[in-house]
């Protein structure tokens, strides 16, 4: 205004220098905050990317294509004795014998054939060699067409329309993960097969069905149509229930001896320093402990879920006890002095009023725990459990695999036209194995916390 | 059906003691003027302890010991010259005495003897396994008996079963301990193993690292320079901290400072979506998808960029920790007190110079910890170097060229047949030691220096 | 006496306002008239407000406040916990921003100047209208780099000789120069409760602002260090114009030439400091000062 004071004359110059400076330090000011936007886009950016990467790679693999072959169970190739049944006055072991051996004849069929001369018939104005027909169709067809037999012999001399799995190489083909416009000396299929795919799927007799083996069958070298993962699905869940029963027991009792009940002296401080040393320690490290200990010293197994599952064990038991601990320190103190005033002891009190309180932290310990412990690879890989493994595991102690480590096994597959997508299948399911372990946290944990 | 029945006898047991101990206490209370000092549960929950645990010892002892039992019983059913014949034989002849006993029957002609012992076996099994029975429960019997003579009035039978409960409490607290002690002393025993092979000097200071395949040699084992890992671990840790530092620092400085609350609370558990991705899924990404972009772009700029480089290792791992970073970061920055802010802001300072100059100076020691802690983490990662980086053990200075890890070549070393009498697979212990005592010091530095920026504003 | 009772710490760094349950509350805040008694020697104004609402979301914090703040001059703002002296004095100048969901409404001016022009620079502004907080709140930093922060962030020195002028000066006019002039460079949070307070306020003193904004300024400081913090005050109102919160009325009436009361958010009344003591025209002041609530 119009009365100029002391003060406001003396700050004058000091009002002409800040606004000299406004122009810069706010164009400072932008840029920093722009630096900040852009960092959060780049990271959620990476986000969406990474999951917009795997569901476009990975979803058309959960379609595969089928062949539509009436399949003849021609008498002439197929030349077996009649299935035998149990006698009076033989024992098992000689039924199961003789069983074994009409089993071995049925095997030794030609099978092949079987499907080559079925599916000429659905083309027989082509001109085709049985290598061309042969990849065609999932070389593992023939032991459907065999089991099949061994079921119902009776079987034989009729027709039967099938819907046979197509080769891998014919996925790739149809689907386009191969360049089409390749010579024909970097293509995987013959020419005539190729011709062949694209005439089939045209005209209806292949289609695209939902890839079911993807969830029914174990790993599969020589048919890679046929692959799936229930094995290494199996071997998972073997190991997060070890996990769950371990870990969690074991963790919540340590948090809450460490929390409630240790007197805090030397020892309890090591002990608190060494958890949270353990949980900053490479997950490989406890593989190789693994591999040493489990694996060398008690001479356990290679490649058995229950090795596994403790290394996983030992691995997450520092995640469940720091976050039980943060969850036990949260409960205010006023709780448990009016559970002691009341004249409870103190192992009442911990157990009886505090530790409901804290069940929604413990369970969202559990799951991060689980769900860290379901996706680790690098120590199950110390321990065996990359072997390739075709049988379904029927106890923890069989040989398996899990479901990160049959994708590295699946990334290194040599045929990547077909296992890339396949295993971005494989990544989508470990992903909805781990969204539906939180949804399962989430909504438990709203179940504790309103009645809490 | 065995197991079913040794369940069967344990909750019975189980059932059976804690009434018993229920009521006796009841009774117990009722019959005398004194006030009981332990309420009955605690009475039968300290009766079913002193009945299940001896049968349990029994029942655990059985399933150790029981195999070598049966074993030694059937070889002292067998001819003496059946037991000295090679191995081989002995297992087969053992496999159909086996299925003779559970009566599945052999194929062919069986010889007597091997009747005769299938028969005894049968009979063995059958009478060993009702006694363990019978033993477990007259052991639990025993026990519930002398427990529930001791209940009284002036019985502290709530301190002891608390005890009991306390010690178990301590002993799982153990385990941690004892998983470090293994871990230590596992790698440690092995590593010293490898140097009896290899000269810790040529290990830590060898430039060469070509491991010859146990198969091949005889007696050259190849060489195993650590220095050619050691500065590929170190490449791609910078590589991935040049990404996850500046985008995990600004992610959570523009969170914490500048989002509006609803931003911020979709953008937060976005980026920690991140953290929750198994590791292998970015080796896929990285391979996939990064490896062959980086590639592309390096056509396009003319510098030759490997799809499997150290570079693609290193910016999947500097994705999967940025979320690490920014949320240890968020919880740093947030802890400095609004007052610093306030008392800057109030100067007429602009938010980003608030921050350059108050808030992060503050927080350094906190932000460094961090730091130290990202970079542990990135020490230890294994799947996307597996994956992504080429596996070149060379020691070579260009990022764009592929390049091997500590982890990979442990990864390399003992998978597979693992043999644990050769250098090839033992020099894995030798580079996990180095990466515990590599990743151990920065976790101890950092967590010291964490705690201490805590302490100063608690 | 009764009313020394520390106000709620939150209250002024997250400005939430509390409601008061008063049973004294009767009429409405709106359409209120504020009583007004001028100096009887009329001073030159420096800062006025005009119908200055606050409103934190939904929430109302104040309503219709309108005052005029003489320059040279120290004015107490005083009132309950929760009466919105606070909030009102961190309008003077714009802190409010920095509060998500907070909106102020109305006309703020010094020396004429709109200070909610959305042309103005608010770095500007507060370099004009310095604060002092409740708590001592030094940087992390030495002492001598406090008292530096503003005049380098703001580039008010031209060389180092310009600067460590400025910092001394500044740390004289606080009165703190003789007791740290050996310990500039060792850390200002190093320092008693009441040296970190003057420190704070050598650091705003330092941009040479025009008008210095205090929030309770000795809540945190003991009998002795708030005797000093108010000498200084006295010693300051000399040359700049000066708006202090208070709990305590002894404090106002010590230090202040003119005093506001706030009630739930309303501007009471405002009068030379003296006969608000004595004379209050409106029956709640009456009733604050003889300690009959708040």
């Amino acid at each position: 205004m119009t009365d100029i004071t002391a003060s406001s004359a003396a700050s004058a110059p000091n009002r002409e220098r800040i606004k000299a400076s406004l122009r810069r330090r706010q164009a400072a000011e932008t840029r920093f905050r722009a630096f900040g936007i852009g960092s959060v886009l780049i990271a959620v950016g990476f986000v969406v990317f990474l999951f917009s990467t795997i569901l476009h790679d990975g979803l058309p693999a959960f379609w595969q294509p089928v062949v539509t072959v009436d399949v003849f169970f021609d008498p002439e190739i197929i030349e077996v004795d009649p299935k035998p049944e149990p006698l009076e006055g033989q024992s098992a072991a000689e039924f199961q014998r003789a069983s074994l051996d009409w089993q071995r004849q049925v095997t030794m069929v030609n099978w092949n054939r079987i499907i080559q001369n079925s599916v000429a018939r659905e083309a027989p104005d082509v001109e085709l060699s049985a290598r061309e027909i042969q990849a065609l169709i999932e070389s593992n067809e023939r032991y459907r067409l065999r089991d099949m037999f061994v079921v119902s012999p009776g079987l034989l001399g009729s027709t039967v329309p099938l819907e046979l799995l197509a080769s891998a190489n014919v996925d790739v083909w149809l689907k386009g993960d191969i360049d089409r416009s390749l010579g024909n000396d970097r293509q995987q299929l013959p020419e005539a097969t190729r011709i062949l795919a694209d005439r089939f799927y045209e005209d209806g007799r292949i289609r695209m069905a939902f890839a079911s083996t993807l969830f029914t069958n174990t790993d599969s070298r020589n048919a890679p149509a046929e692959a799936g993962l229930l094995g290494a699905f199996i071997g998972s869940l073997y190991m997060m229930l070890i996990v769950i029963v371990l870990a969690v027991p074991i963790g919540v009792a340590s948090a809450i001896y460490l929390e409630e009940f240790a007197p805090k002296n030397k020892i309890t401080d090591l002990i608190e320093v060494n958890i949270n040393n353990l949980a900053a320690v490479p997950s490989i490290v406890f593989g190789l402990l693994g591999a040493a200990v489990f694996i060398n010293y008690f001479q356990l197994p290679l490649s058995a879920p229950l090795v596994g599952g403790l290394v996983l064990t030992l691995m997450t038991l520092p995640t469940v006890i720091i976050a039980t601990r943060a969850a036990l320190r949260a409960v205010p103190p006023s709780l448990r002095q009016a559970a002691l005033g009341l004249g409870a002891s103190k192992s009442q009190a911990v157990f009886h009023h505090v530790l409901p309180v804290t069940y929604p932290g413990i369970l969202t310990a559990t799951i991060i725990g689980v769900a860290q412990a379901i996706g680790e690879t690098a120590p199950l890989l110390l321990i065996g459990m990359n072997a390739f493994v075709t049988t379904l595991p029927t106890t923890p102690l069989d040989q398996s695999t899990a479901l990160p480590v049959q994708i590295f096994l699946w990334e290194g597959n040599e045929n990547r036209n077909y296992f890339e997508p396949k295993t971005a299948a494989a990544i989508i399911i470990l992903l909805a194995v781990m969204l539906v372990l939180n949804a399962i946290a989430i909504i438990l944990r709203s179940r504790f916390e309103r009645r809490a | 059906m065995n197991s079913l029945v040794v369940a069967a006898l344990l909750l019975v047991l189980l059932a059976v003691s804690y009434q018993v101990g229920l009521s006796r206490s009841r009774a117990v209370a009722t019959g005398s003027t004194l006030k009981m000092h332990s309420r009955p549960n605690y009475h039968g929950m300290m009766v079913a302890l002193w009945c299940l645990i001896p049968a349990a010892l029994i029942l655990l002892a059985w399933l150790f010991f029981g195999d070598n039992i049966e074993r030694s019983y059937t070889l002292s059913l067998l001819p003496p010259e059946v037991v000295n014949s090679d191995p081989n034989q002995l297992r087969d002849v053992l496999r159909r005495v086996e299925q003779i006993s559970t009566g599945y029957g052999v194929v062919g002609d069986s010889q007597p003897y091997e009747n005769a012992a299938g028969q005894a076996l049968q009979e063995f099994r059958l009478l060993t396994f009702w006694s363990i029975v019978a033993a477990a429960a007259a052991v639990g019997i025993i026990g519930l008996l002398a427990m529930r003579a001791r209940i009284a009035p002036r019985l502290r039978a709530r301190n002891e079963f608390e005890t009991i409960i306390k010690f178990l409490l301590a002993v799982c607290s153990g385990i941690a301990i004892l998983t470090t002690v293994g871990i230590v002393a596992s790698l440690l025993r092995e590593a010293l193993r490898f140097f009896t092979f290899i000269s810790p000097i040529d290990f830590f200071f060898g430039t060469v690292w070509s491991p010859r395949f146990a198969a091949t040699a005889s007696g050259d084992y190849g060489q195993y320079g650590l220095l050619p890992l050691l500065w590929g671990t170190l490449m791609v840790a910078s590589i991935a901290m040049m990404v996850a530092i500046p985008l995990g620092l600004m992610s959570a400085i523009y969170l914490a400072e500048y989002a509006p609350r609803k931003v911020r609370a979709v953008a937060k558990p976005m980026i920690e979506i991140l953290a929750g991705i198994p590791s292998v899924i970015y080796g896929f990404f990285a391979l996939v998808t990064l490896g062959p972009a980086l590639s592309a772009l390096g056509d396009m700029i003319g510098v030759p960029i490997r799809a499997t480089s150290a570079l693609t290792a290193g910016i999947a791992m500097g994705i999967m920790i940025i979320p690490f970073v920014s949320s240890l970061s968020d919880d740093i920055i947030t802890q400095v007190p609004r007052a610093m802010r306030d008392g800057s802001l109030g100067m007429g300072a602009t938010k980003s110079e608030t921050i350059k100059r108050v808030i992060l100076p503050a927080a350094l020691p906190g932000i460094v910890g961090a730091f130290l802690l990202a970079v542990s983490k990135a020490f230890g990662e294994t799947m996307i170097v597996v994956l992504a980086a080429g596996n070149a053990p060379i020691l070579r200075f260009n990022p764009f060229d592929a390049t091997s890890t500590v982890t990979v070549s442990i990864v390399n070393q003992l998978t597979g047949d693992t043999n644990f009498a050769s250098p090839q697979s033992l020099v894995a212990f030798a580079l996990g030691l180095t990466l515990f005592v590599m990743t151990l010091g920065l976790n101890v530095i950092a967590l010291y220096v964490v705690r201490k920026y805590r302490e100063q504003y608690e | 006496m009764m009313f020394n009772a520390p106000e709620s710490q939150k209250m002024n760094t997250n400005a939430a306002p509390v409601a008061i349950a008063d049973p004294k509350k009767v009429d409405l805040p709106t359409g209120f008239k504020t009583v007004r008694t001028p100096d009887p020697e009329p001073r030159p104004v420096r800062v006025h407000a005009d119908d200055v609402c606050v409103f934190y979301g939904s929430k109302q914090a104040l309503f219709d406040v309108s005052i005029d703040i003489p320059e040279k001059a120290v004015t107490a703002f005083i009132g309950p916990s929760g009466c919105g002296k606070s909030t009102f004095l961190r309008c003077l100048n714009r802190m409010n921003d920095t509060i998500e969901g907070a909106r102020v409404e109305g006309k703020i001016t010094l020396d004429g100047e709109d200070l909610y022009d959305p042309k103005l620079d608010v770095v500007e502004l507060r370099a004009r209208i310095g604060m002092v907080f409740q708590k001592p709140n030094p940087f992390p930093k030495t002492i001598f780099e406090n008292v530096a922060y503003g005049p380098r962030i703001h580039g008010l020195a031209r060389s180092k000789t310009d600067l460590e002028q400025i910092v001394v000066e500044s740390l004289k006019k606080a009165s703190l120069f003789n007791e740290v002039k050996d310990r500039l460079h060792e850390v200002g949070t190093g320092l008693s409760g009441g040296q970190q307070q003057r420190l704070c306020i050598a650091r705003a003193i330092a941009v040479s602002p025009e008008v210095i904004l205090m929030d309770e300024p000795c809540s945190a400081l003991d009998p002795i260090a708030t005797a000093k913090i108010e000498e200084l005050i006295d010693e300051l109102r000399a040359n700049y114009t000066i708006v202090i919160v208070t709990h305590s009325m002894q404090q106002a009436a010590r230090v202040s030439q003119r005093t506001a009361f706030f009630h739930l958010g309303i501007l009471v009344e405002e009068g030379p400091t003296e006969m608000m003591f004595t004379s209050p025209a409106e029956k709640r002041t009456q009733d604050y000062i003889t300690g009959r609530f708040g």
